[in-house]
């Protein structure tokens, strides 16, 4: 009796177990079911060009549905290590977020700085934080320079540069 | 506040709390079933488990379906049949388990009719399980509409114009409906209000009132206890004393969980082996090429059906005119929920032990298949002389059950 | 006594799934055939069109293709350096449809049928009743170079077949055969060819008028717009397909869609473009499905394992 009972638990054990690896792939494909999709994944780059840029104009485009800046320095205009330089112009390229808590800040060509509406920070015209809350400097996203184009969304040399130099953000 | 001493274990801390130790033995350990059953019992774990596929691939479905004329079949087409990881699968999960979950539900439903399952304490059981059987239509006609095809469409315009027959003439001006068509629709035409109110219904409203009916269901199976397959008045309380003394194999009863459990899981491996098999192999049925045209207002498609577990009572309005015909339709859903009262036998027993009554059954389960091919074939020549025949079969079936019932001899 | 309820269970079993299968025969097989008419398929011989009866030069048919035969003068040859006269849009505007790149005929299409095609289009494409003397095909018909019709018909054909690639893909057989009248927005074709991204709404939208535009020349010049072929795989018997794209007339008597002529490999191309626009799971489908069946089969097994041990007890 006791043999038989032992017989029947292992036998429930091997079933329950059993069905326990099917439920793990069926957790499995749910789990791919809530992947973001293809179409998604794939409008992940932006290209833009940035021969027809005017000094000192912010140019605001849409990345992964993040706004991007990206300000052609003029002459007078502060020199910076995060500068990229195309065509012997300087650029300051940044996801326009506040690093505090994620606003979108104003550019201000008068005061020649960004300033945050939600809890009044400001960055210069480099992104670096210049006044609190945000402490971080605008985080520049992945991007590859391609002649006079700017593709965001790919690591070229000069974003990896900038990323071993901890300039990011 | 009520006696608590501190708890001897994780399960004992629930139970002073909960009362979970009487919960199990009145739901599991000490619910008695008769042994003397066959595996037509365990279609209600085959329902049960079903139905829950038809949640959760429908959960998945949820997350990309697009309840909008515009973007109703590329939604469902695209998105989830080509971008969505395993997007395929849940559409052909829920497909399959809509049509298979009928063949079931009519499985089930004859075992109770063959075997008695419906009188003597249990017509509650069996009218909550046609209240099932009528929301079920209720969820599948209303998920159907979701894919916007073009069998979506042309369904949703001819069974909303069924209503067209309340007018002043056939209810004598006090059921005066003009425009109930119109009302039902949300619009002149089944259009984006009829399909985001039909999307409210499927998603919602009828998969509620389908887990209440569930609860009723198994409630109402409780205290009558499950029937046996000789109909036996079994003494419950004297079989379970039998089987806690230690004669488990003298007494006539045994433990839901896990005598009757382990046979109902097993059950059950063969019938999802069968559906997974069909899930990936062979689906058209379920998955019929009309509905894969978009839906298209201008342009009938040359043939026009209903999915095959609502042929049996498109067919009984189809010898009818429209207003008859109606009539006809309603009386097919109601008939069978008066089965409990049409039988005037009190004799629980299977039907090959009830004389006449045996005839009665295979008729009509040949003449619901009959009618059911029939509904499918076009109305045309002998199959509109079978049809008929095999209509007032059916409408005859039920005037003549009362008849033989009360000439049965009692057990 | 456990047989005696195992052969009844098997007896019940046996009953279950009879009437099971007569509801899925009646109502599936036997209410389907009666609902559509089964065509044979050709098999793609053309019965009704002659064989070749003269070996053709390349050469001279190329001056024949380029010159008196007049083909490029509607026609574009990509892959040879000569493009398109007209822009899809203004070609459809000036004939009714844009005229197809012939750069891959040699291999898409059937000789026999690219000989009929050339001396008589109303005749290869099946279409005589749409077009007459008085309301002639947008295409004329070669009547030759002053030489054997046959011959140079030949000519011509060689060369097609000269110039036409070892490989084709799905995408290129559905775009010449198929995609100046048929879209398919599943995959982001039209009958302008692929629609590409823009940036702008407006260009997105000028995009989109532009198709229009195409769709009424093609809506005017069919007598009805062709459907789009997304999901057209699942949405029609594969039987009904193939017959349909031999011979339209066979199934829609007096439809405008001309026969289209092409080679065995060519169709099954076609197919699989098809597929992969509305049935594009099938290999996952299948890769999975016997997978899943494999672990419910032992699922069972173990199953029954353990409730014979349980009912042990019982019995």
């Amino acid at each position: 009796m006791a043999v038989e009972k032992e017989r029947r638990n292992f036998l429930g054990f091997a079933l329950g177990g059993f069905t326990a690896i099917g439920s793990i792939a069926a957790l499995g494909a749910m789990k791919r079911t809530w992947d973001p999709l293809p179409s998604v994944k794939a409008a992940g780059f932006t290209t833009v060009d940035l021969s027809t840029m005017e000094e000192d104009v912010l140019n605001v485009e849409k990345w992964r549905g993040k706004p991007i800046f990206i300000l052609k320095k003029g002459p007078n205009d502060e020199e910076n290590e995060r500068d990229v330089i195309v065509n012997g112009s300087r650029f300051h390229i940044s996801i326009g977020l506040c690093t505090h808590l994620g606003c979108i800040p104003a550019y201000k060509p008068a005061d020649k700085n960004f300033l945050c509406a939600c809890h009044g920070g400001t960055f210069n015209l480099s992104g670096e934080a210049t006044k609190l809350p945000p402490e971080k400097a605008l985080l520049i996203p992945p991007f590859k320079l391609d002649g006079t184009k700017l593709v965001i969304g790919e690591e070229g040399s000069e974003y990896k540069a900038l990323k071993a130099a901890n300039l990011l953000t | 506040m009520a006696n608590f001493k501190k708890a001897t274990s994780i399960g004992d801390w629930f139970d002073q709390r909960l009362g979970t130790k009487k919960i199990e033995k009145i739901m599991a350990s000490e619910y008695w079933i008769p042994k003397n059953i066959n595996f037509l019992w365990a279609m209600g774990m085959v329902l049960a488990i079903t139905f829950k596929l038809l949640l959760i691939s429908g959960i998945f479905l949820m997350m990309y379906y697009k309840p909008d004329v515009d973007l109703a079949f590329d939604s469902v087409n695209y998105t989830i049949m080509a971008e969505v990881g395993y997007g395929w699968l849940w559409r052909h999960i829920h497909a399959v388990a809509a049509s298979v979950i009928f063949l079931i539900v009519y499985i089930h439903m004859f075992t109770a009719i063959y075997y008695g399952s419906y009188k003597q304490g249990r017509e509650m059981i069996w009218i909550s399980g046609m209240l099932l059987f009528v929301t079920f239509s209720a969820e599948a006609f209303s998920g159907y509409m979701l894919p916007w095809g073009q069998m979506s469409y042309w369904a949703g315009m001819v069974i909303t114009n069924i209503f067209e027959g309340f007018s002043p003439e056939i209810a004598g001006g006090m059921l005066n409906a003009p425009g109930l068509v119109e009302w039902l629709r949300g619009d002149f035409v089944p259009g984006d209000a009829f399909l985001t109110r039909f999307y409210m219904l499927h998603v919602l409203l009828l998969p509620l009132a389908i887990l209440g009916l569930i609860g009723l269901h198994f409630g109402a199976l409780r205290i009558p206890h499950v029937n046996n397959q000789d109909g036996e008045d079994i003494d419950f309380e004297v079989e379970s004393k039998k089987y806690l003394a230690g004669d488990t194999k003298g007494s006539k009863v045994m433990r839901f969980q896990f005598d009757f459990l382990s046979k109902d899981i097993f059950v059950l491996g063969v019938f999802l082996t069968f559906f997974f098999y069909l899930v990936f192999y062979h689906f058209t049925f379920a998955l019929d090429p009309v509905n894969l045209d978009p839906a298209n207002g201008l342009k009938t498609p040359a043939h026009i059906y209903p999915e095959w577990y609502f042929l049996w009572s498109y067919e009984v309005l189809r010898p009818f005119a429209k207003d008859p015909g109606l009539v006809a339709f309603m009386f097919a859903q109601v008939a069978f929920f008066l089965i409990p009262f049409l039988d005037r036998s009190p004799n629980v027993a299977p039907a090959n032990k009830r004389g006449l009554f045996a005839i009665w059954f295979w008729v009509m389960l040949v003449d619901m298949i009959v009618l059911t091919i029939m509904g499918k074939l076009p109305p045309e020549g002998i199959f509109n002389v079978i049809g008929g025949v095999a209509v007032w079969t059916f409408l005859g079936l039920f005037i003549a059950l009362p008849i033989i019932t009360m000439l049965e001899k009692k057990k | 006594m456990k047989k005696k309820k195992l052969d009844k269970e098997l007896i019940i079993l046996g009953v279950v799934v009879f009437f099971s299968l007569v509801i899925y025969l009646g109502v599936e097989t036997y209410a389907h055939s009666v609902m559509h008419k089964t065509v044979e398929s050709e098999k793609y011989e053309y019965k009704d069109l002659a064989a070749l009866s003269k070996t053709g030069d390349a050469v001279r048919g190329k001056e024949l293709v380029t010159g008196a035969g007049a083909c490029t003068g509607c026609h574009g040859i990509e892959s040879q350096g000569m493009p398109a006269p007209m822009d899809a849009l203004s070609a459809a505007g000036a004939y009714g449809v844009n005229p197809p790149d012939l750069g891959l005929s040699g291999v898409l299409y059937e000789e026999k049928f690219l000989a009929e095609l050339i001396k008589n289009p109303t005749k290869a494409l099946k279409v005589e009743h749409k077009f007459s003397a008085d309301s002639p095909h947008p295409m004329p018909g070669f009547a030759g170079a002053g030489g054997d019709l046959d011959q140079e018909v030949a000519d011509m054909v060689a060369y097609l077949k000269s110039i036409a690639p070892a490989e084709y893909t799905n995408k290129q057989a559905f775009e010449n055969a198929c995609a100046r009248c048929h879209d398919m927005r599943y995959m982001k074709m039209s009958g302008l060819g692929d629609t590409p991204k823009f940036k702008f709404e407006k260009d997105t939208l000028a995009h989109k008028i532009k198709i229009l535009e195409y769709k009424d020349h093609l809506s005017a010049y069919m007598g009805s717009t062709p459907p789009d072929l997304s999901t057209i795989i699942v949405a029609r018997s594969g039987s009904f397909l193939t017959t349909f794209i031999e011979n339209p007339q066979s199934h829609k008597e007096g439809t405008a869609m001309p026969r289209v002529g092409l080679t065995e490999e060519g169709a099954t191309k076609v197919m699989g473009y098809l597929t992969e626009s509305g049935d594009p799971a099938k290999d996952a489908r299948n890769s999975l499905g016997w997978k899943v069946v494999l672990f419910f089969i032992i699922f069972t097994v173990l199953a029954y394992l353990w409730k014979q041990s349980v009912w042990r007890k019982l019995h």
